[in-house]
């Protein structure tokens, strides 16, 4: 279900490394007990177990379906280290608006992954409405993805990776034509 | 009209790369179908009955004489010499090969054109009145709010994978042709109360198979709120929208599930939290998008030309064009000319390469190399002297492009129904056709007067069938081609759904049909009332009636 490798956003720079974060509670994957080690759970068990995640030792994640409402996370996220959104099918867009309103209204500024049925072709677009790394599906070959971070070198409308639109751009006088 | 600057070449010659590669990848069996499915659908690329189909954007409407020529190339290098004018103001080839899409989309970016978004879940193409910039009761000439919202929707990345596709439309002018009330989300531009421009902000209206008049959710909105509050709408939508159901997923069903009311709520309650964004747009930016949309270098004329207003007096035939074909322009001494493809025997909407080349010459020499494509799924020159009226009637003429039949029953509004389209129930083209030939004494024609007859071969309605005075839909009976006809839909101001007048009918009788609903109206009619104004006045009774119980034959028990 989950691929061994994610491609992580840092600076300019993307790199394919390996995961080290397991997750509890995802469709098809078997967990009873908690895992050991970083694990990101589900909003539903971190709302339900907070104070026991946020005690652990090791890093906590927490990871939200196309219908959960970030907001419920909003207050908690300097706790966790990891904000997951899990794309069930990847035409399935919700996760988009979810990664917009983390990274602006609820000013979230950790990791952002998005996980589950995701692929090379979406990549532009889930980085600029605020994702840094990727778990693609683990038939797809997260190195000749990385060249689909940059499909476009021009965006006409503002979003998280660049507030400003083409426009805006124009009139702030940072652009010549 | 909008030229592009080095900016906007950039962004369609990458999404040409882009869709190359991902083409590539299809065809080496690197991506499935079910991946490669929506980035098609993208850029506008259908599998279809016979072949792929290919739609290419020609936003709001708007061509140049360059740009027609290029589709004229296309339509004879990668297809079979033809093409067909939509009612989304598109263009649509029914025989390329998937594997020359790259190449075309390719040629379509040496001209400033593309096919992004014309199709899948998506902001499609932006629409308005093919008279903008002409008409003399325009308020703002909408073309530049419409090209704002062009580059805005352009890969918007939150809004590319939204739960069904979405479709935006402008309306400049006091009257509405540009059916804002039909629409996901329609903009009429009107003025506040000291004169500042602003728009009236309509959700939730739409045709297919749960047609539905738009709600207004804000009566006045600054004009530089556009976008921003385009985004509190479509942010909702993603979010909110059913997802389990295609059926249930347009904007108009979250609309009626939350109440306009809660709906509204949402939407102001997300723009107050945005709409001071950087993305407010700015007087400059307006004014150097409005800049592309000037008015031509038009000749002082005092009036209508005498040569024009004598030949209309001695020519039946050319007067009758004139009264239908010919439209009245803000410019003294111009008009705006519609050239039919609505010929009887022509598949609604389709025009062949010679004809699109000539008409692109023809808009060259007469009417500054700028054409429009109407949702009525003509072509409209702009501005053309009245001088040059009777030149252009004789020259279109050879063509077959003056069909006298503007706004009058045979100027039919059709799909392509099953003769091409794979989602269609029944064929729609040879309909239009019987009704056509049915109807071909033009005095009689002209005597029934304007009534739009609008044809659809499934209830997605890409014919617009329920806002046709006359409604026609193709239906599926047990693995046969039925239509079910509707009466007194319109559209504009005062837009109206069709009322069905009762069971469906085999292809054959259709013809018979329409007859009957036009004999109603014609004896019952008031002096000047068009028939969807006796259907209004009347109800669907008596032309029920007549239909039904006048030949038992002719109703299909179903």
């Amino acid at each position: 279900m989950l691929p061994d490798r994610v491609i992580r956003i840092s600076g300019e720079d993307a790199r394919v490394e390996p995961e080290l974060w397991r997750y509890a509670g995802l469709p098809g994957e078997d967990e009873t007990a908690l895992p050991t080690g970083p694990v990101v759970e589900p909003l539903a068990a971190w709302l339900e177990k907070r104070s026991e995640l946020v005690a652990r030792p090791e890093p906590v994640g927490v990871w939200l379906n196309p219908d959960d409402d970030p907001a419920q996370i909003a207050a908690d996220l300097a706790h966790v280290a990891l904000v997951a959104v899990h794309f069930p099918k990847f035409a399935d867009g919700r996760g988009y608006s979810t990664a917009f309103l983390l990274r602006t209204r609820h000013g979230y500024k950790g990791e952002l992954r998005a996980i589950g049925d995701v692929g090379r072709d979406q990549l532009f677009l889930l980085k600029r409405c605020g994702f840094d790394s990727f778990a693609l599906a683990p038939h797809r070959d997260p190195e000749a993805a990385l060249a689909s971070l940059n499909d476009f070198s021009l965006r006409y409308q503002g979003s998280v990776d660049d507030a400003r639109s083409l426009f805006r751009h124009r009139a702030d006088g940072d652009l010549t034509a | 009209m909008y030229r592009y600057n080095l900016h906007d070449q950039v962004i369609v010659a990458e999404r040409v790369a882009q869709f190359r590669d991902q083409t590539r990848r299809f065809l080496a069996g690197e991506l499935t179908e079910d991946e490669f499915r929506p980035l098609r659908l993208q850029n506008g690329l259908y599998i279809q009955r016979h072949a792929p189909m290919l739609r290419v954007a020609v936003p709001y409407g708007l061509l140049s004489s360059t740009q027609l020529r290029k589709l004229a190339h296309i339509a004879r290098r990668y297809d079979r010499g033809y093409g067909h004018f939509t009612t989304r103001q598109n263009i649509q080839y029914n025989w390329p090969k998937l594997e020359e899409v790259p190449d075309i989309l390719a040629e379509l970016a040496e001209v400033e054109m593309h096919a992004i978004q014309t199709s899948g879940n998506c902001i499609r193409n932006i629409t308005t009145d093919h008279f903008a910039g002409v008409a003399a009761d325009e308020i703002v000439d909408p073309r530049a709010l419409c090209e704002i919202l062009r580059q805005w929707s352009t890969f918007h990345p939150e809004f590319a994978y939204l739960p069904r596709k979405f479709k935006i439309a402008v309306n400049g002018s006091v009257e509405d042709r540009a059916a804002v009330l039909l629409h996901d989300i329609g903009l009429h531009v009107v003025r506040g109360a000291s004169g500042e421009v602003g728009l009236r902000v309509i959700v939730g209206g739409g045709m297919g198979r749960t047609p539905i008049i738009g709600h207004v959710i804000r009566e006045f909105l600054p004009w530089r709120h556009m976008l921003t509050y385009c985004e509190a709408i479509l942010r909702v939508y993603n979010r909110f929208g059913r997802r389990d159901n295609i059926y249930k997923a347009r904007i108009k069903i979250l609309v009626k599930a939350l109440g306009v009311e809660e709906f509204r709520y949402l939407v102001e309650a997300e723009w107050e939290a945005t709409r001071d964004s950087p993305s407010v747009i700015p007087e400059g930016e307006l004014a150097r998008v409005a800049a592309h949309f000037q008015p031509p270098a038009y000749e002082p004329f005092a009036a209508d030309d005498a040569g024009y207003l004598a030949l209309r007096s001695s020519n039946a035939a050319f007067d009758r064009w004139a009264q239908r074909n010919v439209h009245a322009h803000r410019q003294p001494g111009y008009a705006a000319v519609s050239l039919s493809l609505k010929k009887t025997g022509v598949a609604p909407g389709d025009a062949t390469a010679e004809q699109m080349e000539f008409v692109a010459t023809l808009a060259e020499r007469y009417s500054f190399g700028e054409l429009r494509v109407s949702h009525e799924q003509n072509l409209i020159l702009g501005h053309v002297p009245t001088r040059d009226l009777e030149a252009v009637w004789r020259e279109a003429r050879e063509h077959g492009l003056v069909t006298p039949n503007i706004g009058l029953l045979t100027n039919i509004v059709c799909c392509p129904g099953g003769d091409f389209c794979s989602l269609a129930n029944a064929k729609s083209i040879p309909i239009a056709e019987a009704i056509q030939a049915r109807f071909d004494d033009l005095d009689y024609l002209h005597d029934i007067g304007s009534l739009d007859l609008n044809i659809s071969g499934c209830m997605n309605s890409c014919g617009h069938h329920h806002i046709g005075h006359i409604g026609i839909l193709g239906v599926d009976k047990n693995g046969s081609e039925w239509y079910q006809v509707s009466i007194g839909g319109r559209q504009g101001r005062e837009a109206a759904l069709g009322q069905v007048i009762g069971p469906s009918f085999a292809a054959a009788q259709m013809p018979d049909v329409v007859s009957r609903l036009i004999e109603t109206y014609t004896e019952l009619r008031h002096e000047d009332e068009l028939f969807v104004d006796t259907v209004h006045r009347l109800g669907i009774a008596p032309f029920k009636e007549r239909v039904y119980c006048g030949d038992r034959e002719l109703a299909h028990a179903a």
